[in-house]
């Protein structure tokens, strides 16, 4: 194999006003390879986006090579001009980006736009395009493929149009992708589904691939080479192979570490049982609740239907499920910020008010919510100081030097230097501001917090402290938490108990241990089989299972009756499944699952991995165009 | 990068990357300074203008009308501006005419956003029937021409500095409610607001606290461009004979009564534009300046 792109002491810095200029990049080589792909691993802040981006001859505003080289087939990019660059970008290396959806415009035809830039270059004619743009849609598995190039891009899944970029990008049979974590933000299940098609269409396609990404596990599966980057230099670099399973250098080492190892029983911490009065602190009971006008106790949209949970005091409970299961509706009605159409949430003991507007002040206290993002929940214009004294202020009664005093001690609560106080949120880093996010509901001094994906945005190293400090604070506070999270890992090392809710029901609901022990629900066991493994060869392992074959195929399909998850269970019984609401089984003490099958049913299933079963035969993802409910 | 953090983990030097800035206070470069001098100085001719002035607003000078810059009369003085279409000296005109334009223009629009935006911001936070209300109200203002209100204006109260205040300030609140509401929207959708809601705060809270300190910005910049048509909105009444009375002097009047004076080669109307101009961008200059160095949103999307 020979050389694609060599990247030779590569530097890039940010000039500043008074001359200096801060280094991004410093002096990272590294070699691409024909039909090879090359992984660059790091957090954030590490320059592993602004590496690939310079593959395209690109920097952001701001920033300008200062030195070294990349050579793509023995041309300098960095030398070009304008018009060489024009050629090069899109037509001989093209850009794969995070989000598909910002990614499309929505007002222009799918054909159109994949085609768009082949045919702009120059590369080939419209008709030649199409054919080819078709060619790629079979290749990467999409459904319906002479007819999908008609489509708008609201008529696709995310994963769908995640899997469509990658066809826009090799359209014009580019020697180079760049992939910039072409799958950090989607859920596991369709992150399987696009993995496994973007390495059988790099594979077959035969293209050199940049894949930038900070987790571990996926670079696994897709990489031939590793990179490992931190802070703008390369801390180690080789074969999948040695990185992953022989790490010489103390970073990746700790990468691994902070790479989640797959979600099993056992991994949380028993609770010291010091705050726990073993009675519920938050109850929901029977509770429908949705969006729109609400006629007859039915929203116009129903998001979540007899929802029946508790979380008990100084307990936490994760919350999981993929994205529009309704996770976060479920917290938004606990907090009062969507009343619920039917049933109640009962706090204490007490029924509280539907609406936050009509709750006491001391209701309001005792359940906080913690947003997702800390950038749009913290004021831009307002003193780290100011953001945590209101609540204090509000709920404590303190003022002047006592607030001051109790502010200094939230800052150290959450492990953040005392002069913060007098910043502004723009002045602190992703992890430092969900500090602040998680220290303001704090400042309430509640009985439970909800946190809504509060690690979601971060990076590993910088989620997992989160998570080791809201552990830290249950032990110091007694308080309950409330996890919602995409992540089954996080949950399996944080919370004690597991709701695992799926298209708005409660599908199965336990103490951690037993939720992730057999018998599992056909649900949960897609979740646990779709998380990625640190493993060489897992991706191929597990699309041989069973569930996989029309748990990932098909999408999302909300419905009143029977049970939410049949299209995608491989055990769903014809006649039975679709038409009853499931009965729900204890197979041991507060463990609850919802299923036609008994529980003795589910755990000979497990046992017997490939045996084909009843319903299977209906597997076939033939009607996967319905599948647009992501 | 915390300290509690750092002693848990063996190899501390990775910690979270600081990729954020030390504290920043707000300091004014030069560009800055210079608006906040230009802006200082016309608000004390505001005051001594009219007496450091060397002739009156009315004094009409024996000669020529529009005489060149730097030329002198006899018997009367110099002239270090020229003269404009009826012979008075120009540079004392400005200096008067500072006390009308700042003093009627600026409070007009200092009222117009007063008012707009408190009920824009009402409007925005509290949504319903009054968001309906004002907005229906707002939208039959500003579909009648501006000047078509002035005149109604004028000729129903009489033409008096309080009667101009107080109609340019009306007719231009109701731009900038749209501008304040439609800021306002914006920024009742976001995180913090619905947390502070959810915290139990009052209205004003969130008006003052959460809504307004983000829309300041945006609002200030639009402030330098209002008070632009305000000053055009008066002269066009002015021209009228409705605006102010002649022979108080007033910028806007001056550039419009002196236009013709460009066909001859005269400056005569240039310097009064001259002086609304250096009036409303050091304006500008201050708050895009105070923006850029308090990290304001735009600034740092331009990074």
């Amino acid at each position: 194999m020979t050389e694609l792109l060599e990247v030779r002491d590569l530097k890039i810095e940010a000039p500043q006003k008074d001359g200096s200029a801060i280094p991004i990049v410093k002096g990272v080589s590294f070699n691409v390879k024909a039909g090879e792909v090359v992984a660059l691993i790091g957090e954030s802040g590490s320059g592993k986006t602004t590496i690939s981006l310079g593959a395209l001859g690109y920097t952001k505003p701001g920033l300008e090579f200062s030195g070294g080289e990349i050579c793509l087939h023995g041309d300098d990019i960095l030398s070009m001009e304008n018009n060489d660059l024009r050629n090069l970008r899109g037509q001989r290396v093209a850009y794969l980006a995070q989000s598909a959806a910002a990614t499309f415009n929505p007002a222009i035809t799918i054909g159109e736009q994949v085609t768009e830039s082949a045919v702009l270059h120059g590369v080939m004619t419209q008709a030649e395009a199409t054919v080819r743009a078709t060619e790629l849609y079979h290749a990467l598995e999409l459904p319906d493929p002479e007819l999908l190039g008609k489509r708008y891009p609201h008529q696709v899944s995310g994963g769908q149009l995640q899997r469509l970029m990658a066809a826009m990008a090799l359209v014009g049979r580019p020697d180079l992708l760049v992939l910039d974590e072409p799958t950090t933000a989607l859920d596991v299940t369709t992150q399987i589904e696009v993995l496994k098609a973007f390495k059988k269409v790099i594979k077959e396609e035969g293209s050199a691939a940049i894949y930038v990404t900070h987790d571990l596990a996926v670079v696994a599966q897709i990489a031939d080479h590793i990179v490992v980057l931190y802070s703008g230099e390369v801390q180690e670099q080789g074969s999948v192979d040695q990185i992953i399973n022989n790490p010489k250098h103390p970073y990746t080492k700790r990468l691994m570490a902070a790479a989640h190892a797959g979600p099993k029983p056992g991994m949380g911490d028993k609770l010291s049982g010091e705050h726990d009065k073993d009675v519920a602190n938050i109850e929901v009971k029977d509770m429908t609740a949705g969006y729109g006008d609400i006629v007859d106790g039915k929203p116009a949209i129903t998001v979540l239907r007899d929802i029946n949970m508790s979380v008990k005091n100084a307990h936490v409970v994760g919350v999981i499920g993929e994205s529009g299961c309704g996770k976060s509706t479920l917290a938004r009605v606990i907090a009062g910020l969507l009343p619920a159409a039917q049933g109640e949430v009962i706090l204490d003991g007490n029924v509280l008010k539907g609406s936050y507007k009509r709750r006491s002040k001391q209701d309001l206290q005792k359940v906080q919510f913690v947003y997702q993002m800390a950038d749009t929940a913290l004021n831009p214009k307002q003193l780290i100081g100011d953001i945590l004294g209101r609540p204090v202020e509000m709920f404590q009664n303190l003022k002047g030097k006592a607030k001051r005093e109790k502010v200094a001690e939230l800052l150290q609560m959450v492990e953040l230097p005392l002069e913060f106080e007098n910043r502004y949120p723009a002045e602190l880093s992703g992890g430092q501001k969900q500090r602040v996010n998680l220290a303001r509901s704090l400042a309430a001094l509640p009985e439970i917090m909800l946190c809504d994906e509060v690690t979601s945005a971060l990076d590993s190293i910088v989620g997992s402290n989160v998570v080791k400090l809201l552990k830290r604070l249950r032990d110091l506070t007694g308080v309950s938490f409330m996890f919602i999270t995409h992540d089954l890992s996080t949950v399996a090392a944080f919370a004690d108990e597991i709701v695992v809710l799926y298209a708005g029901r409660i599908v199965e609901q336990g103490p951690v241990d037993e939720v992730l022990t057999p018998p599992f629900h056909p649900y949960t066991r897609l979740l646990i089989s779709s998380v990625p493994e640190m493993r060489i060869g897992w991706l191929e392992e597990t699309m041989k299972k069973r569930e996989m074959a029309v748990g990932i195929a098909r999408g999302v399909e909300i419905t009143a009756v029977g049970c939410p998850f049949y299209n995608r269970c491989p055990i769903a019984i014809d006649g039975t499944c679709n038409i009853q609401t499931p009965p729900t089984h204890e197979p041991s003490a507060g463990h609850m699952i919802s299923c036609h099958h008994t529980v003795e049913e589910i755990l000979e299933i497990e046992n017997s991995p490939q045996q084909v079963l009843h319903g299977f035969e209906k597997a076939a993802p033939d009607d996967e165009t319905s599948a647009t409910a992501h | 990068m915390t300290d509690a953090t750092a002693n848990t983990e063996e190899n501390s030097i990775y910690d979270e990357l600081p990729d954020a800035p030390p504290k920043k206070k707000i300091t004014l470069t030069w560009v800055g300074k210079l608006g906040v001098s230009v802006v200082l100085f016309w608000l004390v001719m505001v005051f001594i203008g009219p007496y450091i002035a060397p002739f009156h607003e009315a004094d009409i000078m024996a000669y020529d009308s529009f005489m060149p810059i730097l030329s002198t009369t006899e018997g009367e003085g110099f002239h270090l501006l020229g003269t404009d279409y009826i012979e008075r000296d120009i540079f004392s005109r400005i200096l008067w005419g500072a006390r009308t334009t700042i003093g009627i223009a600026f409070t007009a629009t200092l009222m117009a956003y007063v008012v707009g935006v408190t009920l824009g911001i009402a409007a925005a936070v509290s949504g319903g029937w009054l968001d309906v209300a004002l907005s229906r109200a707002n939208d039959s203002i500003i579909s009648l021409p501006s000047i078509m209100l002035g005149l109604l204006a004028v000729n129903a109260f009489g033409s008096s500095i309080p009667t101009l205040i107080f109609t340019a300030g009306a007719i231009y609140a109701a731009s900038v409610f749209r501008i304040a509401r439609a800021l306002g929207q914006d920024i009742m959708v976001m995180d913090f607001v619905e947390a502070a809601r959810a915290r139990g705060e009052g209205l004003w809270w969130v008006i003052t606290r959460e809504v307004l300190p983000n829309a300041a910005m945006p609002l200030a910049t639009d402030f330098g461009l209002r008070l632009v048509f305000v000053v055009l909105f008066i002269s066009s009444l002015s021209f009228l004979g409705l605006g102010i009375q002649p022979p108080m002097a007033d910028w806007g009047s001056m550039v419009r009564q002196n236009l013709d004076g460009l066909g001859y080669g005269s400056y005569a109307a240039v310097w009064p534009a001259l002086a609304i101009a250096t009036f409303t961008i050091s304006i500008n200059l201050i708050v895009d300046d105070i923006s850029a160095s308090s990290g304001g949103s735009l600034a740092k999307k331009m990074i």
